[in-house]
């Protein structure tokens, strides 16, 4: 017998940016929860839903704004949901008002407007606890009195308060309506919420003494500074160092289940398809999970506990010169390790210009996957030749080659927002809440919800890439000649595949940067992951040793070729190689989280160009000044 | 006494200010009114950023920070006493 039909409510959850609204929510709805877009705008869509007395009540939480004037995308979403206006979503059926009880001074006129739409509404007071610590005390019943809607008291990082919210959620039909509202604009609603602020109030919150004293040093201008690089290198040995045994055991456990695969099924190209393509393509993309986890876990972590808010502060007078802000920062960092985690902490930057900005030259920080590439080509055309102490040639030229990257994703940072992302920017302000102990259960929920999202998203796009590259590298077929040794069976099959069939195509494209059909089967090996670029040449040019050991494989590239007396690569090629690299955007992966990111393949696709103009320009320069 | 016109962007002289109101019609003008400088509003001055970076002030019990291009859109006025 199929259960009766359940009534189902719509509510919206609404509030201002540091609320507790996002806490409250994930405390209500728990891991039945999704993150979405919006259609049409790269904005945060939010859903979950709990069950209660056979009712289903679906919740939205509408991103954070300080009015109904929107002057963001992401606030004009919030407007425009409430108002039943947004193309696709439906009125919610009621609205719960999120506020800190804290600031009711300042978010009462923002109440005052939601309330003026007329729809079924609660009022949410957050923070009750840090309101009595700091010696406030409201009356709530005065002030659901005075406002005539229902008002519930909560502290949504310890649950209190939330059972009481459920029970409310299930029938807003029986919430008491609004009254006794102002009129007119945004200063006769402050002069309205004065005064009842002063009617509901028995004893002001007095200022957070330990957020005073932490600011004093955490926004100093001297220790605040090195407090940031101190938080900085944390945060970048992190993302570096403490993901990566985790990284090495799904890496490890994908290798060994190809492997077994390899050795137990019949050996035919479907084994080695689902070995090679499927199996290590699901490898790379659960490769970045623990890294998104790590930096999602960090960052969610300096969000919720007022310190992000700090941080921004500190750069800002930086990131300001460049036209982007403070929380850009910590993207472009995290970039660092990869670009993939670094553009989806984009979603934290209020303004959807400087995110696109961000997301834009995130990809020329220096990657710990160009990092093998990079040991390859110095290790062959850098002689280890000492400078200063310790540092050699070699240290050097790794660090130019970061530099680089650097100083190029700065410039043309300024450049896309000096250009072509200009326009009315945003009005900057930021709250600089009191520093709270985050919610850990909320903050574990919203780092699986990341991780979910990318799984199911990028993952999959990832997957199809490698899928592609792996057979462009191995078809077609070719049985190598007799008494072929391993690595020239090897070499023998690249040289005859469509991969091949493209590297020589493309020659005329890469000629002028020094690259013959070789390398260029090499860039299209890097574009699955661009580590791959050093085992996919290692099997062009038939090298027998282990790729972990540079040096040996550096060799050979200097060595001459047997044929032409000429070295398989030359120097000039070598440095050319490495500009290349700085600049180019080949990484599937990359590509994948920026349509994601960004909704659609335009960005994406005007990333790859701008990046492959700027790559082969600035390798076409080394390249002619080299040779 | 005659009260003194300034911007909010010279509040670290004055320590203490009331506003008068908000330059301008602008999206920046009415979200400055928005996050509460509206006509009589009391603000301290808590800290500002070296080398012309942003403000914090404290305003209707809560902490904001501001680049001064935009604290020069609040006009205050003195509350005298507090110079």
């Amino acid at each position: 017998m199929r259960p009766a039909p359940t009534p189902r409510r719509s509510i919206a959850l609404v509030g201002s940016p540091n609320s507790g609204k996002t806490t409250l929510f994930n405390a209500l709805t728990g891991l039945r929860a999704k993150t979405g877009n919006y259609p049409g705008v790269t904005v945060d869509r939010r859903e979950g839903s709990f069950r209660e007395q056979d009712t289903e009540v679906q919740l939205v939480d509408l991103p954070g704004t300080y009015s109904l004037h929107a002057i963001s995308d992401d606030e004009a979403v919030t407007v425009q949901v409430l108002h039943g206006d947004f193309p696709g979503v439906a009125a919610p059926d009621a609205i719960v008002i999120v506020a800190d009880a804290t600031t009711l001074e300042r978010s009462l006129p923002m109440i005052a407007e939601v309330l003026l739409l007329g729809r079924p509404t609660l009022l949410a007071l957050t923070m009750i606890d840090e309101l009595k610590a700091r010696g406030g005390d409201i009356d709530i019943f005065a002030l659901r009195r005075e406002l005539g809607v229902p008002v519930v008291g909560v502290v949504g990082n310890r649950g209190l308060g939330v059972g009481d919210l459920r029970e409310q959620l299930l029938d807003p039909t029986k919430w008491s309506a609004a009254k006794d509202l102002p009129e007119g604009d945004t200063i006769s609603r402050f002069a309205w919420a004065d005064s009842l602020l002063k009617r509901v109030t028995r004893h002001p919150v007095s200022e957070s003494g330990l957020t005073r004293r932490l600011d004093n040093l955490l926004l100093h201008p001297v220790f605040g500074g090195l407090i940031f690089l101190a938080f900085v290198t944390f945060f970048f040995q992190a993302i570096f160092s403490w993901a990566g045994p985790a990284m090495d055991t799904f890496a490890g456990a994908l290798d060994q289940a190809a492997d077994w695969t390899l050795a137990t099924l019949p050996d035919s190209w479907a084994t080695h398809l689902l070995a090679d393509g499927i199996i290590r393509g699901v490898g790379a993309v659960v490769v970045f999970v623990p890294q998104i986890a790590l930096l999602f876990a960090l960052i969610l972590f300096a969000e919720a506990s007022g310190y992000m808010a700090r941080a921004a502060f500190v750069v800002d007078r930086i990131m300001g010169w460049v036209g982007l802000e403070g929380r850009c920062f910590v993207a472009l960092l995290s970039s660092y390790a990869c670009a993939v985690p670094g553009i989806m902490a984009t979603r934290t930057i209020p303004s959807p210009k400087d995110r696109l900005a961000t997301i834009l030259v995130a990809p020329f920080a220096t990657c710990s996957a160009r990092l093998p590439v990079y040991a390859l080509l110095i290790s062959a055309f850098v002689p280890a030749t000492p400078v200063a102490g310790p540092i050699t040639l070699q240290g050097l030229t790794l660090m130019g080659l970061y530099l680089l990257g650097a100083v190029s994703a700065i410039l043309f940072a300024a450049i896309f927002k000096r250009g072509m992302l200009r326009g009315a920017s945003l009005p900057f302000y930021l709250e600089l809440p009191p520093y709270r102990f985050p919610s850990i259960s909320s903050l574990a929920i919203q780092v699986w919800r990341r991780v979910r999202l990318f799984l199911g998203k990028a993952g999959k796009v990832i997957l199809a890439g490698s899928i592609v590259l792996w057979l462009f590298l191995n078809f077609p077929v070719s049985d190598p000649p007799e008494g072929a040794s391993e690595s020239q069976a090897a070499q023998h099959q690249i040289e005859n595949s469509l991969a091949a069939d493209l590297g020589r195509s493309l020659e005329p494209i890469f000629a002028p940067l020094g690259y013959d059909w070789r390398i260029n089967i090499g860039l299209i090996g890097s574009f699955a992951a661009r580590e791959l670029m050093v085992s996919t040449m290692a099997q062009v040019y038939a090298y027998e040793g282990d790729t972990e050991e540079v040096e040996g494989f550096a060799d050979l590239l200097t060595r001459a070729d047997p044929e032409t007396g000429q070295p398989m690569m030359s120097a000039a090629t070598g440095f050319s190689l490495m500009v290349f690299f700085v600049y180019a955007l080949l990484c599937v992966s990359t590509i994948a989280v920026v349509k994601r990111e960004t909704a659609g393949w335009k960005w994406p696709i005007f990333q790859l160009g701008y990046m492959f103009g700027v790559a082969w320009i600035a390798a076409f320069i080394t390249y002619q000044i080299a040779a | 006494m005659t009260p003194t016109h300034s911007s909010l962007a010279d509040l670290q002289k004055f320590g203490m200010a009331r506003v008068v109101r908000v330059r301008g019609d602008d999206s920046a003008s009415q979200r400055l009114c928005e996050l509460g400088f509206t006509p009589g509003t009391e603000v301290d001055f808590v800290r500002k950023a070296p080398f012309g970076g942003p403000l914090v002030v404290h305003l209707r019990g809560y902490h904001l920070a501001l680049r001064p291009g935009e604290a020069r859109l609040v006009e205050i006025e003195t509350t005298g006493g507090q110079q």
